[in-house]
């Protein structure tokens, strides 16, 4: 029997790694809790000298004042949080809308750069200068005051007919409401919808299978299109009945209406943003290989396919970080609603600060609830992420 | 022997009698010495200068002149004032332009000394923000619209969109009252002074409200400012006045009887160009406030003649009236309530004593 193996001299605590890692966590975590814990009490006593405090539940306190736009239910006689849930929810509508149409300007405008067409790409590349290189500050006032302001005014609104006006506070457009038959009418087109798409799957089906079957997908539209007009003309009574705008004293009153605020801070957040999403899909493609698009090409796809079937893919992975950051800068930028008027969350949180003589505590407030915001885009683009990323076996 | 010793010991007596008197607690008469400045008054006299907030873009009250490269105005002369009552020169000061939503954490965080910028004294604001010093300029809210609209009273703006500043008793005040009047209508909230008023040149507004002398003031900017009025109704009380942090007596002091000071000199027929010759004469009252007699300029931290600078280089309230709103400016404001109480106004100066 040999004899049992002696044991290894162990390190001793100071030249062992895995402690120093972890040594090295802890001190950093505590100079971190001690300067958090420095700075806070920094704040209290200053605020003690000067006679200030912090008033818990203000939130609670009635408001007093109106809001222009409102997505919930708000009068003067909510509370604070109220409000602060109204500016919270323009916040997002902003935030989602822009979002969604910088991304598909963005796109469009970064493969039009890359485009053989040489008036396209030039002027492409002009725009893209201009809107990433001046403040986006001076870009949403320049937009509201001398375009969205210099509109005619209510009383000479550009109108279509009845139903649609353009003037300098805004847009004006019918509002559909739901009729006596619209129950019917929403049933009889859900059944055309679903006989349409179980038509359609059928037809892919045999597609894949090498049949052909042009007159099922025929029959799917003609449902599709078919049933609800049908339907419309024989229901007797309206489905859908448009409520207009109306010219009262000073405004128009009904219908749907898009305020010149809103639409000043939406152009302006949405061509700023794609500006810059532009310039990351073009690098994207760029950073696709050249082979793979002569491959595709060689193999006779059409230029669309192959920038959508082969290169786009491809591209996802290099875009889809850097577009993150530019989402978030999207969210934050919108805070720059103040600037025209609109209430989103920050002015909203401004007059309430004012007010209730709590400036601490409400920043605090509205800074927390744009990190939260941020938190949650940066992780439904992680999910994103994940899924454009190489699949290795 | 008998007389040498008691020589001696009356000079013993008379040598020590000072000692003695110096170290037993005799009770001599009281002499509190003159109070040394603390708080906001030292560290404005160690800096060498006021640190004031104003408006800067309210034409009569605080304006930055072109001709002259500093600001102008009724609330920049109080600032003036001041400096001129702390430090003897009423050019010692540095003006900070703030906005409506920032003049209340620039006060409550002691970024500015005072807060001379047509702010309402409201009990709110006296809790969070600071003391308000006496009033400057008794005044109310009031609506401007286009006289083309033919609006006379404010039941006639049912459903209008009325242009109004973020972090204002007035945006508050315009909801109460159509609320108390049970009417409708869409506010547009500015941040800044200027967005607000363009809009309402515009046209995207159709009214827009504020105290009646800032209205007075911004239409006088606009570019027809015979097309534009203001209705009649007073939505509400809006006293303007300074504003001092919390917690400092001693400097609430100094500028409650800084603008004390002017009313009185105002009442006693003191101005800028007498105020010298008045140095000296026979009246107790002047005598008392220009620091002849008594002591009550050091009791407030401050030297004796303060006031002399003070009416010396800025005038009597009467004088910084109509400097700057009086009839010879563009806003032509009547005294109305801001006359002194002698002529039916509300401006009342506690005695100097």
């Amino acid at each position: 029997m040999r004899a049992p193996p002696r044991p290894l001299p162990s390190t001793p605590p100071w030249r062992d790694t895995r402690v120093l890692a972890v040594a090295a966590q802890v001190a950093v975590l505590a100079v971190v809790a001690v300067a958090a814990w420095l700075l806070v009490g920094e704040l209290l006593s200053a605020m003690a000298a000067r006679g200030l405090s912090f008033v818990p539940g203000f939130l609670d306190t009635t408001a007093g004042f109106e809001i222009a736009e409102t997505a919930l239910d708000y009068g003067p006689t909510d509370t604070y949080r109220q409000a602060l849930l109204v500016g919270l929810a323009n916040t997002i509508m902003v935030s989602v809308v822009g979002v969604a149409l910088s991304t598909i300007l963005g796109v469009l405008l970064g493969i039009a750069r890359l485009s053989d067409n040489w008036l396209l790409s030039r002027l492409t590349a002009g725009y893209v200068e201009i809107f990433r290189n001046t403040p986006l500050l001076v870009q949403l006032l320049v937009l509201y005051f001398a375009v969205f302001l210099q509109l005619p005014p209510v009383r000479e609104s550009l109108a279509v007919g009845d139903l649609a006006f353009l003037n300098q506070r805004g847009i004006s457009l019918p509002r559909p409401l739901p009729g006596l038959s619209f129950g019917a009418f929403a049933a009889i087109v859900g059944a055309a919808s679903v006989a349409a798409w179980a038509l359609w799957w059928v037809a892919r089906r045999r597609k894949r299978e090498g049949r052909r079957s042009p007159g099922l997908r025929r029959l799917a539209l003609l449902l599709l299109v078919g049933a609800p007009t049908v339907a419309w003309i024989s229901l007797t009574e309206a489905p859908i009945v448009l409520e207009l705008p109306q010219l009262g004293t000073f405004n128009l009153r009904g219908g749907m209406s898009l305020s010149s605020e809103l639409a000043a801070l939406l152009v302006a957040l949405v061509l700023y943003t794609s500006a810059f999403i532009a310039e990351i899909v073009r690098g994207g493609i760029q950073a696709v290989p050249r082979g793979q698009r002569e491959a595709a090409l060689a193999l006779g796809l059409s230029e669309g396919a192959v920038l959508r079937r082969v290169v786009l893919p491809q591209a996802l992975r290099v875009i889809v970080p850097p577009l993150t950051s530019q989402y978030l800068n999207l969210i934050k930028n919108s805070s720059l609603a103040i600037a025209v008027g609109y209430p989103d969350l920050f002015n909203v949180s401004t007059t309430i600060a004012n007010q209730t003589g709590q400036p601490v505590a409400v920043i605090a407030l509205v800074m927390v609830t744009y990190l939260i915001l941020s938190l949650i885009t940066a992780a439904i683009m992680g999910v994103v992420n994940r899924r454009a990323q190489l699949r290795e076996r | 022997m008998r007389r040498s010793a008691a020589l001696v010991a009356i000079t013993a007596v008379l040598l020590t009698a000072p000692a003695a008197v110096a170290q037993s607690p005799t009770p001599t008469p009281e002499i509190t010495p003159p109070p040394a400045p603390t708080g906001v008054l030292a560290a404005v006299q160690q800096r060498g200068q006021l640190i004031c907030g104003v408006n800067g873009a309210l034409p009569g009250f605080s304006v930055l002149d072109e001709a002259s490269g500093t600001y102008t105005g009724f609330d920049a002369d109080f600032c003036r004032a001041i400096a001129a009552a702390v430090l003897g020169d009423a050019a010692a000061v540095e003006f900070r332009p703030l906005t409506a939503a920032q003049r209340g954490p620039a006060l409550q965080t002691g970024e500015v000394d005072v807060l001379i910028r047509n702010t309402t004294w409201t009990v709110g604001r006296d809790a969070t923000w600071g003391l308000f010093a006496p009033t400057t300029f008794y005044d109310g809210q009031a609506i401007m619209v286009r006289s083309d609209l033919g609006v006379a009273t404010v039941e006639e703006l049912a459903g209008a969109t009325i242009c109004v500043q973020s972090g204002t008793t007035t945006e508050l005040n315009l909801t109460d009252a159509f609320r108390a009047r049970g009417l409708e209508f869409t506010p547009l909230v500015f941040a800044d002074i200027d967005p607000t008023y363009a809009a309402y040149a515009e046209g995207r507004c159709d009214a827009v409200t504020s105290d009646r002398s800032q209205l007075a003031s911004r239409r006088t900017t606009l570019a027809d400012p015979t097309a534009h009025v203001l209705l009649d109704e007073v939505l509400s009380k809006e006293p303007l006045g300074p504003v001092v942090p919390l917690n400092d007596d001693q400097w609430f002091n100094v500028v409650k009887w800084v603008v004390f000071s002017t009313v009185e000199a105002e009442e006693q027929g003191i101005t800028a160009e007498n105020v010298a010759s008045m140095v000296g004469g026979e009246n107790p009252v002047t005598r008392r406030l220009l620091g002849d007699e008594g002591d009550l300029g050091q009791a407030l931290a401050l030297s004796n003649d303060w006031v002399v600078n003070v009416i010396g280089s800025v005038g009597n309230y009467g004088e910084i009236y109509d400097r700057n709103l009086g009839p010879e400016t563009p806003f032509a404001i009547e005294r109305g309530l801001n006359a002194l109480w002698t002529d039916g106004g509300l401006l009342y100066a506690p005695p100097y004593r």
